[in-house]
């Protein structure tokens, strides 16, 4: 670990301890170095829990909706939904909220999503079953023109579906909770949302109807397609999986054989839900791996794209990395030796063959703890120790680029935080901590007949 | 086609102007007179008709060659040549505005004058037309014809008046830019490769259809000699038969080259109004207007099938996809053949000159080679140019062929730090658990010049873990191929024979 910046915390003999606290308190830099004495586990818990806590702070209790970042007047991400509901279990088994909170908001949220307008008008909320990428927090209708998202609505009923799994007594509200998810689960019309093609469609706008391209290669969707393939109501045929799979290349990068995806979270989203340990679709079993550990070497691929650091951006090393789908300064500019360097907004940065601009994802790299814990956590310990900036409030900001630092040296960090880097960050350390979310969803009876209907062997799907 | 009123499209005839067409199309040329038969009859003297004529005279045929405009065809009039003798150009004025990255001294002013960047262009044009020049097609023995060619039979056909009969006959006539349906369009006047670089004035601003070969390699060079540039494409990305990698960093390299990238949209509309276009364009729901002096369309070419009479000689056609041929690229015609963009899906220049060959010795010797079996690489001459060859990883998965790619990004390679041209990679795709080379894509500022080592290893039926016995000079840039090579032999050392190196060398 890079101590250089911990050590400096240590009061220097001209300046008493008070006003050395005040001075490092304000900052959070205390804060930080006390927080990286501590254990693993219990630092992870810490991360754990401030992750956790973004959404309880930005929910609307009133119809269970998220928001899709802290920002002022930030509209809800439907996908944000669909990992608030899959941390209310791990909220729950920590005691981070009671049981009786958690089904409120799991209710107030499924109520609501039954309860929406699915006309598919302009204003409404859904179509088909689908729902509109971003809503009003209050009222629930499509904002900003958006699409409606098949991708992020796979998302927010895999977390419908994991608190359905959760939820599992009997009493009144979690049978209506069950009964809920269900409903929702199965309108979903997901041959419709082919378009009439052999690949689902990226989204579908009232305005101009399907999008004209769709979801094929590898990216973050496989939970998608195993959701729209075990659905008893509109499931999608074989043939469909095989056209997500036709653009897959299977490549020998920095002396790794894997699955190409350049940013990270093409290979954490759907191992937020999906146990990929042991089990093999027909790709996988010919190249003689599986998902999760294809994602292991991506995690390696990209720290040694970080080691080599081939644009020279300040801060990348094996201990330091993490280019994925995040906020950037597009509004900013670099100066000195890097003036003129292009600079990015909110994208999807990736290895190696880019974009990259110098701005790394904090969240990206620790959600990849299951994969690869042994490089993770010195990853994520590194860094907070370097850049304490990134973690306002101890919880990992969207992107920090080190390369464009202001006149404190501090890097330049994305303000407040984004909903989905907070849940991956929850599931993720949850699923290496207790499996708790993989176990739900291994129980999970669509989603092990998707795996099955997608051709997936082995495995706990024999269990 | 319709010329934009607003531009100067007037060629200067000046002297390397009057030097080619001395060699392509001399003024007062007069017909010679026909023999009464010829082995071989060629329609269309572009890439494949040249090819066909000269080779087919060089064996001793008796043959004719027809051409209706210029010897030389698209590629050197109007395509490759003219093209890529901008794209230099426009490649310095890049590097001189990026010289800082080199540790040299940025220009203070980079002034430039379009008029000399075509002058260039036509000296160079005119240079290279003299290998394909009616003088030497007389000295080789052919007879060239000017004027339109029209089939009266199986075996005859009409030129300006004069009939000429054939034992085989070979349809070279090319294609032509495919003009998108666009309300306004043809009002409003459009370019496409075949009245570019007639161009004497850069237009300011510029908006092209398309984002293929054409479109791509010619909205980078205007927008680097000073057009303020729209690309428009419908369609989630450039190129979309390459891999996406592939066209991600091309969209990357547009964006630092400031061209307004406008990719999955259409374009609706064209008016003119206050002197300049307006076009329409759309986006899924998002609606836009842009002001612009010039359009260029790139849109796809079609082959030149009409007024040939071709049901006269019994050449079955479309219009879409050309004069049909089998594998052989015999027509239904047996006596008559066809090459080149006429024909084939891919129309390059190399391909074209390739089935050439395979179509005169098919029709001159009863020979049987098939078309489908050659390896043809082609190159996207963007900035970094984009180069493939055999099969993509996409067609492997269809065919159930398993693969694996080896990866070489570019900024693994020496030289190409040295040179400041890190953007791009090489991925040679080898059937799994084989060192059979299936294909290859590269991207890199010399990716068309690095091809041809993989297509000669294809061809050669060298494997990958050959090539790595290959001592490539250092530093190149081709050097990624042999690392590539060097990453193909490291995973043959699996574990089990790890260990027992690791005994062995226990001494």
């Amino acid at each position: 670990m890079d101590n250089e910046r911990y050590q400096d915390l240590h009061a220097p003999k001209d300046v008493s301890p008070f006003e050395f606290l005040l001075e490092h308190l304000a900052s959070g830099e205390l804060v930080m170095s006390v927080t990286l004495d501590l254990s693993d586990e219990a630092l992870l818990d810490r991360l754990q829990r401030a992750a956790f806590d973004y959404f309880p702070q930005t929910v609307n209790p009133l119809n269970g909706l998220v928001a899709d970042t802290s920002r002022d007047n930030s509209p809800v991400s439907i996908a944000v939904v669909g990992f608030a509901l899959s941390s209310y279990p791990v909220a729950v088994e920590r005691g981070w909220m009671s049981r009786a909170d958690a089904i409120q908001l799991s209710l107030a949220a499924l109520r609501f999503f039954r309860d929406s307008d699915q006309s598919g008008g302009p204003e409404a909320t859904g179509y088909k079953g689908f729902y509109y990428h971003f809503l009003d927090i209050n009222t629930g209708i499509r904002v900003w023109r958006s699409e409606l998202s098949m991708v992020d609505t796979a998302l927010l009923i895999a977390g419908m579906l994991t608190v359905g799994r959760y939820f599992a007594a009997n009493s009144r509200e979690e049978i209506e909770l069950r009964e809920l998810v269900e409903m929702l689960y199965l309108r979903i019309d997901w041959r419709w949302s082919q378009g009439g093609t052999a690949t689902i469609r990226l989204g579908w706008k009232p305005e101009c109807g399907f999008l004209n391209y769709g979801w094929d290669g590898y990216h973050e969707a496989i939970v998608m397609y195993v959701l729209a393939m075990g659905s008893p109501t509109h499931p999608l045929t074989g043939y469909c999986y095989d056209a997500w799979t036709t653009n897959y290349q299977w490549e020998n990068l920095y002396g790794h054989d894997f699955l190409c995806a350049g940013p990270l979270f093409v290979h954490q989203f759907s191992h937020a839900w999906i146990d990929f340990r042991g089990i093999q679709d027909r790709f996988m079993r010919e190249k003689r791996c599986d998902y999760f550990e294809n994602s292991r070497r991506a995690t390696r691929v990209q720290r040694e794209y970080a080691r080599r650091n081939p644009k020279g951006f300040a801060g990348y090393d094996e201990n330091c990395w993490g280019l994925s789908a995040g906020d950037g300064p597009r509004n900013e500019q670099m100066h000195g030796p890097n003036k003129g360097r292009y600079l990015l907004g909110y994208t999807g940065r990736g290895v190696p063959h880019g974009p990259d601009d110098g701005t790394l994802s904090g969240p990206a790299a620790l959600a990849s703890l299951p994969f690869a814990p042994e490089i993770v956590l010195q990853t994520t310990r590194n860094m907070m120790a370097r850049y304490p900036e990134m973690l306002p409030d101890f919880r990992f900001s969207s992107g920090f680029n080190p390369t464009l630092n202001g006149a404190d040296g501090r890097a330049w960090v994305s303000s407040g935080h984004y909903g989905l880097d907070q849940g991956i960050v929850v599931m993720m350390i949850e699923n290496h901590r207790t499996q708790l979310i993989w176990r739900l969803m291994r129980d999970c009876p669509y989603a092990g007949s998707g795996l099955r209907s997608a051709g997936f062997r082995g495995g706990w799907l024999h269990g | 086609m319709t010329h934009p009123n607003a531009l100067h499209l007037a060629t200067p005839q000046d002297e390397p102007e009057r030097q080619r067409l001395e060699n392509v199309h001399p003024a007062g040329w007069r017909n010679p007179q026909p023999a009464d038969r010829y082995n071989l009859v060629v329609v269309g003297a572009g890439t494949a008709g040249l090819v066909a004529a000269h080779g087919a005279a060089a064996l001793g045929a008796k043959v004719a060659l027809i051409e209706r405009n210029l010897l030389g065809g698209d590629c050197l009039n109007v395509g490759c040549v003219p093209s890529k003798t901008i794209i230099r150009t426009s490649r310095l004025y890049a590097e001189m505005r990026n010289a800082g990255q080199f540790g040299a001294q940025t220009p203070a002013d980079i002034p430039i004058d379009f008029s000399t960047v075509m002058q260039r262009m036509r000296g160079v044009r005119a240079r290279i037309s003299r290998a394909d020049s009616v003088h030497r097609l007389i000295a080789a023995g052919v007879d060239v014809f000017f004027g339109e060619a029209r089939f009266t039979g199986t075996d005859s056909l009409t030129v300006d008046g004069a009939k000429l009969r054939f034992k085989k006959a070979l349809i070279a006539t090319g294609a032509r830019p495919d003009t998108p349906a666009i309300p306004g369009l043809s009002e409003a006047g459009y370019l496409t490769n075949e009245n570019v670089f007639d161009l004497t004035e850069l237009p300011r601003r510029l908006l092209v259809i398309g984002g293929g070969p054409l479109g791509c390699e010619l909205a980078q060079a205007f927008s680097r000699l000073g057009a303020k540039t729209v690309i428009a494409q419908d369609w989630p990305l450039f190129l979309p038969k390459e891999e996406r990698d592939a066209a991600q960093l091309l969209s990357d390299a547009f964006a630092r080259d400031s061209i307004d990238v406008r990719l999955n949209t259409k374009v609706v509309k064209v008016r003119v109004e206050g002197g300049e276009k307006l076009v329409d364009l759309v986006s899924a729901d998002y609606k836009s207007t842009v002001a612009v002096d010039a359009i260029l369309t790139g849109t796809g070419r079609v082959p030149n099938v009409d007024g040939l009479d071709l049901e006269a000689a019994s050449v079955e056609y479309d219009n879409k996809t050309g004069i049909r041929v089998d594998d052989f690229l015999q027509t239904s015609n047996p006596r008559i053949y066809a090459a080149g963009d006429a024909c084939l899906e891919h129309k390059f220049t190399h391909t074209a000159d390739a089935s050439a060959r395979v179509a005169i010795r098919n029709a001159l010797f009863f020979g049987r080679q098939r078309f489908s079996v050659l390896t043809i690489p082609w190159c996207t001459y963007t900035d970094p140019e984009i180069a493939h060859v055999g099969l993509y990883a996409r067609q492997a998965l269809e065919g159930n062929i398993p693969l694996k790619t080896f990866t070489i990004p570019m900024h693994d390679v020496d030289r190409a730090i040295a040179d400041g041209e890190e953007t791009g990679f090489v991925k040679i795709h080898v059937k799994e658990r084989t060192d059979r080379i299936l294909g290859a894509t590269i991207v890199t500022r010399h990716a068309g010049e690095m091809i041809n080592e993989i297509s000669l290893a294809m061809v050669a039926g060298i494997g990958l873990s050959t090539l790595a016995r290959v001592i490539h000079a250092y530093p190149t840039q081709a050097e990624a191929i042999k690392k590539a090579a060097d990453a193909y032999n490291r995973t043959r050392l699996t574990p089990f024979i790890q260990s027992l190196l690791q005994r062995w060398l226990r001494w």
